[in-house]
């Protein structure tokens, strides 16, 4: 093992029974953390402290642990994912930190988002507006050769950009307004830049659009704060391309 | 006993597929909508089958434990996905990706699954292009290609270091679809329990609510199991944090047959350990090894100094570095099959040539191929995985070589299934990498997602139906109203009351981590019959000890996390001693199992004459020892040879 | 077109239309001022013959519609972009540099704009356009009539510029009024492109660079407007 300076740390966590219940901060202190070690690692050290004090161990959202599950979700000193670009939480690793410093913790904070219970929140309006338009409807088999429609290569990398998306909701709980958009433009933008996808691709951004109002999203202002939080660099381009396909799609009927 | 019918159709191979699907018995679509469907786990396999039954017109239920089906762990595969297009006109054809899928798992799979495996692969990258994944592509607007270990053919398509995510995707929006047109019932973050079984079949499930601890049941005519690997068993792996046994292990102790638990898959590139903090191991594409050369000092005096920090890889000329796969396997060089790249590694590494600080990793160099090819060309193919690699480590891999250590990753082991991937419970069906179907000993890279969604979409489909032609006349159950499910339900609730009182000492994670270093210890990359002895032993002890020590927080009725992560460590600590039996009992060399014992010139040696089966362990109670079922494995297509990495003829 | 202007898409089409015409509307607001730097007796030909013709009017009109429609919508989003927000704040968020400070203000800044603007209004509109459509004739305060316009006060545009902007602190809040509305053009212009999607990944950067350029021209030609209108009248005041 190379030499580690362990970093002794003051968390600030907030902890929440759940949904409906009064959240609070409440301060612990974890010792001789590894720089190496990854920030949810940190975690873990600190939730098997808090079990051998007989203690509730800390709720949070967490699954791959290698930045595509989308999973994880902390807001960390004021930023979605923590102190360092292009990442997800459990990408984070402690040596962005130093020794002696404290350390906010807190859940993902945005109207379409409910806590759960302490860092962990619901995100399963995500799920509901995929389920309303987010997709090719083709049904298994029967479908052409996969060469069948040549896409030019420049379409295809930029569909692959948004739709590299992970769903993890950071863009909305960063935005000001806890808009949406990135996450819809990033879908909306990949199936409308490819062939298989544009027969609907009208349907789809209504279908989308709509269902992301309904579920109390707000609206985009263009702030550009989602794509620079967001682990995967979906450009705000997409949005772009939203509210073309959108408006299009309205002026057709 | 329950015998082992693999139900494999008759006639020539090319054939059996086409003439299961022609002869089998169809639901008319009226009785369709009469009949449910399970399917426990929602990631290629699961997904895929879930959106397309229900597009068929079944009602389907789908369960996981994530907070969404778009979280299943299919969704970290990096590299790509096989399919026999021969679009690169390099000789492929289904019979060449049947063969090398055959032989790359060492003689112990099916052929008869193989070949249906080659043969819908194809159809798979259709399916997923007609759902806008995107894959990536040449300028011309047409699929491109690359190529992976145990192959001579670039027959693997991909989208950057992101395929199994947008292949997942793909599974998710069919899925999601057919969810928003209320044929599919989505349960998330809900956990099977245990199986319900009526009259000898299998008709549902009981779950526990994650975030309400609410035991429920449910009622279907048949259920799908796709509930992934076991890896975690080992603590540290490539696997996500929750993926777990659990389901397979419940329908173990109903009866279903669990084959080949031992061969277990160790990728050969994954970034080291590097403390005993450490909550899992991070995989570093396989196709990495297409422009990485792999190499440790050639004087073990490099190899010290360059632990101790001394000096750093670029430091030593060509002339001492020692390609080892290279030299040991011209003919595939840096691109052979996992296990073989995995132990070569941990011999270099055991005899003293391993750099890092712990010795225990090999470099995977890009210097050669930025040379060759410039930082563009490399940037273009790797760079994300480039990315990820820095942010873990804090090294750039454009300016010194990653280093990587083997992982365990897959396990080809699992719920015995047929041809038609039925277990030995009648309507209980396994697919994806909780079967142990179609990769024998060993996996070959960018096989798992072609065998996950070639069961989901081209196999359970069609299988599911030849069991369910006779049931649309059962009628549906009410769980509340029904003697078998109440029975099921109560024992979940003790089970987990059983659970909740030992309140002991340990946390849960300090028995998965004592069980992750016997099984790494003892039942790892190399087996002797002593460790594998030592483990079963150590294992039971372990057991017992949790049982009467473990110690979980928090009440059974709510969001519990412990409660959650006992359950699963509760069934690893019975799978882990499964493993060490099967791995005892295979007094032979195959694939991802490696029995010292067994070896030849330093090489694997396979036994066919004693061990040419699958190994299906039948449960007999706990603590009893569970009887070995054997399906003899005849290869009648193609000639058994030993696997010869080397010369290339 | 059905339920469009209730969608989130759509309000915020109305906010980059709307606000493309306010833009407009300085444009020519702008190049209007331009003239009395080189000539009061032009600028008030100009005010002149824009005074109360029918298509200024319509064209005052649709301005105003369009400003109301503009700071109700504004006023809607805020409040469901608030709620959308939830009830609970981070207790501390630090974005990374790269959010426009404008971006996350420009109801604030609007707000501001707004102020600036009524002050705006007494100072000339009301004695000018308003004062003439009403047909009131008032009187330039004394010692600032235009040679010629003692009895037009209405039209005297260059009187009222040189009564007000005489004073240093009248002027000095001037020059504040244009930096907010320098903020909020700069952030609403390329802004306007993204919400209609008249933008992508290469014209966004494009676009930014275009907005800075042309709001600094915009309200640079105010600015220098307000500062020749002081030195020019300071002296003599």
């Amino acid at each position: 093992m190379a030499e580690h300076t362990g970093l002794n740390l003051t968390l600030r966590v907030w902890r929440q029974e759940n949904r409906h219940a009064q959240g609070r901060f409440e301060t612990y202190e974890v010792k001789n953390i590894s720089t190496e070690a990854s920030f949810l690692e940190m975690m873990d050290i600190l939730n098997e402290q808090l079990i051998n004090e007989g203690k509730q161990p800390v709720a949070f959202d967490h699954d791959c642990r290698e930045g595509i599950c989308g999973m994880c979700s902390l807001f960390i000193n004021g930023r979605a994912h923590g102190p360092d670009d292009d990442i997800t939480t459990c990408q984070l690793h402690m040596r962005k930190f130093h020794d002696g410093q404290t350390i906010t913790i807190e859940p993902w904070r945005s109207g379409g988002f409910p806590i759960i219970r302490d860092l962990m929140v619901d995100r399963s309006a995500y799920d509901k507006i995929m389920q309303a338009g987010g997709f090719v409807s083709v049904s298994t088999g029967g479908v052409p050769d996969a060469n069948a429609i040549p896409i030019p290569k420049a379409d295809a990398d930029e569909a692959m950009d948004a739709a590299a998306c992970i769903g993890c909701g950071a863009c909305a709980a960063t935005c000001k307004n806890g808009s949406a958009m990135l996450f819809v433009s990033a879908k909306v933008s990949q199936l409308a830049l490819l062939p298989q996808g544009r027969a609907e691709a009208a349907k789809r951004a209504k279908a989308m659009v709509a269902k992301m109002d309904e579920l109390g999203f707000g609206n985009c202002t263009n702030t550009g704060a989602c794509e620079l939080e967001c682990p995967k660099s979906v450009s705000i381009a997409h949005i772009a391309r939203l509210n073309r396909e959108f408006l299009k799609a309205n002026i057709k009927d | 006993m329950a015998t082992l019918d693999s139900k494999i159709p008759e006639g020539d191979l090319k054939d059996k597929w086409t003439n299961y699907k022609e002869h089998q018995h169809l639901v008319n679509p009226a009785n369709k909508r009469k009949i449910d469907i399970i399917v426990v786990g929602t990631g290629l396999a699961g997904g895929a089958a879930a959106a397309s039954l229900a597009e068929m017109g079944f009602k389907v239920k789908a369960f996981c434990y994530q907070d969404s089906p778009r979280r299943a762990h299919s969704i970290a595969a990096q590299g790509g996905i096989n399919a026999a297009k021969n679009y690169p006109n390099d000789g492929d054809s289904v019979y060449r990706l049947f063969y090398d899928t055959i032989k790359g798992g060492d003689y112990r799979a099916r052929e008869a699954n193989v070949y249906r495996l080659a043969e819908v692969s194809n159809s798979i990258i259709d399916q997923c292009v007609a759902q806008g994944v995107p894959f990536a592509r040449e300028y011309g607007g047409l699929l491109a290609n690359r190529s992976f270990g145990g192959a001579l053919v670039s027959r693997t398509f991909y989208a950057r270091g992101q395929t199994g995510q947008q292949l997942l995707l793909g599974a998710y929006s069919a899925l999601s679809r057919q969810i928003g047109l209320g044929n599919v019932e989505m349960h998330s973050r809900t956990e099977m329990m245990d199986l319900v079984m009526i009259d000898g079949r299998c008709r549902g499930i009981v779950t526990r609510d994650l975030l309400t601890g609410e035991i429920k049941s449910h009622f279907a005519h048949c259920v799908i199991l796709a509930t992934g690997g076991y890896g975690n068993v080992y603590f540290l792996s490539t696997n996500a944090m929750g993926s777990n046994g659990s389901a397979a292990m419940k329908a173990y102790r109903k009866g279903a047959y669990f084959a080949n638990p031992c061969m277990v898959q160790i990728h050969p590139t994954c970034i080291p350990q590097h403390g005993d903090y450490q909550s899992k191991l991070t995989l570093m594409s396989e196709s990495l090894r297409n422009d990485g050369r792999i190499w440790v000092p050639k004087k073990k005096e490099d190899a010290e100094k360059l632990r101790k920090g001394l000096i750093t890889a670029n430091d030593i000329p060509d002339e001492d570095r020692d390609f080892y796969l290279e030299n040991r396997y011209p003919a595939f060089g840096n691109l052979v099959p996992r296990d073989v790249a995995s132990r070569n590694a941990k011999e270099r590494c055991d005899a003293g040539y391993g750099v890092n600080s712990t010795g225990n990793a090999v470099f995977l160099d890009f210097s050669y191929a930025i040379k060759r090819l410039g930082k563009d060309v490399v940037e273009q193919r790797y760079g994300n995985l480039f990315q990820m690699y820095q942010k873990i480590t804090d090294q750039d891999p454009y300016e010194v070589p990653m280093m990587i250590y083997p992982a365990i990753h897959y396990t080809m082991g699992g719920i015995w299934v047929d041809y038609e991937l039925s277990t030995t419970i009648p309507g209980l069906f396994a697919a994806g990498e909780a079967n142990f179907s179609d990769h024998g000993a060993n996996r070959l890279g960018a096989s798992a997602l072609m065998q996950g969604l070639a069961d989901g979409y081209f196999v359970l489909p069609y299988t599911v139906q030849e069991y369910l032609a006779d049931q649309f006349n059962v009628k549906r159950i009410n769980p509340a109203e029904n003697e078998a499910f109440q029975k099921a339900e109560k024992e979940v609730k003790e089970y987990i009351n059983k659970l909740m009182s030992i309140n002991g000492k340990n946390s849960v994670d300090h028995y998965h981590k004592e069980l992750g270093k016997i099984m790494w210890n003892n039942v790892g990359m190399a087996r002797t019959k002593e460790s594998l002895e030592t483990a079963i032993k150590e294992i039971k002890a372990l057991r017992e000890e949790f049982w009467k020590n473990v110690r979980i927080p928090g009440k059974a009725d709510e969001l519990n996390v412990e409660l959650e992560k006992a359950n699963r460590v509760a069934d690893f600590l019975e799978l882990g001693e499964l493993i060490a039996r099967d791995a005892l009992h295979r007094n032979e060399s195959c694939g991802g199992h490696f029995r010292e014992e067994s070896q030849e010139e330093g090489e694997a040696k396979r036994d066919d004459e004693n061990f040419m089966y699958v190994g299906a362990w039948e449960y007999k109670g706990y603590n009893q020892e569970p009887e070995l079922h054997k399906e003899p494995l005849n290869y009648q297509f193609i000639k058994v040879q030993k696997r010869n990495y080397k010369t290339g003829k | 077109m059905k339920g469009f202007f209730k969608s989130s898409i759509g309000k915020k089409f109305i906010m980059s239309i709307t606000g493309c015409f306010l833009i407009l509307f300085l444009t020519f607001h702008m190049c209007m001022n331009l003239v009395y730097v080189f000539s009061p007796e032009g600028y008030n030909m100009v005010c002149q013959f824009l005074g109360s013709n029918w298509y200024a009017v319509a064209g005052t009109g649709i301005l105003a519609l369009g400003f109301v429609f503009h700071i109700a919508y504004a006023t809607i989003l805020t409040i469901q972009n608030r709620k959308a927000r939830g009830n609970d704040r981070y207790d501390n968020q630090n974005l990374p540099s790269g959010v426009e400070w404008s971006s996350k203000n420009m109801f604030v800044l609007g707000a501001i704009v707004c102020v600036g603007l009524l002050v705006h209004f007494c100072q000339f509109w009301a004695k000018m356009m308003f004062a003439e459509l009403a047909g009131c004739e008032g009187t330039v305060p004394e010692g600032f009539a235009t040679p010629g316009y003692e009895t037009k006060a209405a039209v005297d545009g260059a009187a009222w510029i040189g009564y007000y902007l005489s004073k240093w602190w009248i002027v000095l809040l001037y020059l504040v009024w244009f930096a907010a509305i320098w903020l909020h053009l700069n952030h609403g212009f390329w802004s306007m492109f993204q919400t209609i999607g008249a933008s992508n990944s290469k014209w966004i950067p494009r676009l930014k660079t275009i907005s800075t350029v042309f709001t600094s021209i915009i309200m640079g030609g105010f600015a220098l407007v307000v500062l020749v209108a002081f030195f020019r009248n300071c002296c003599g005041a």
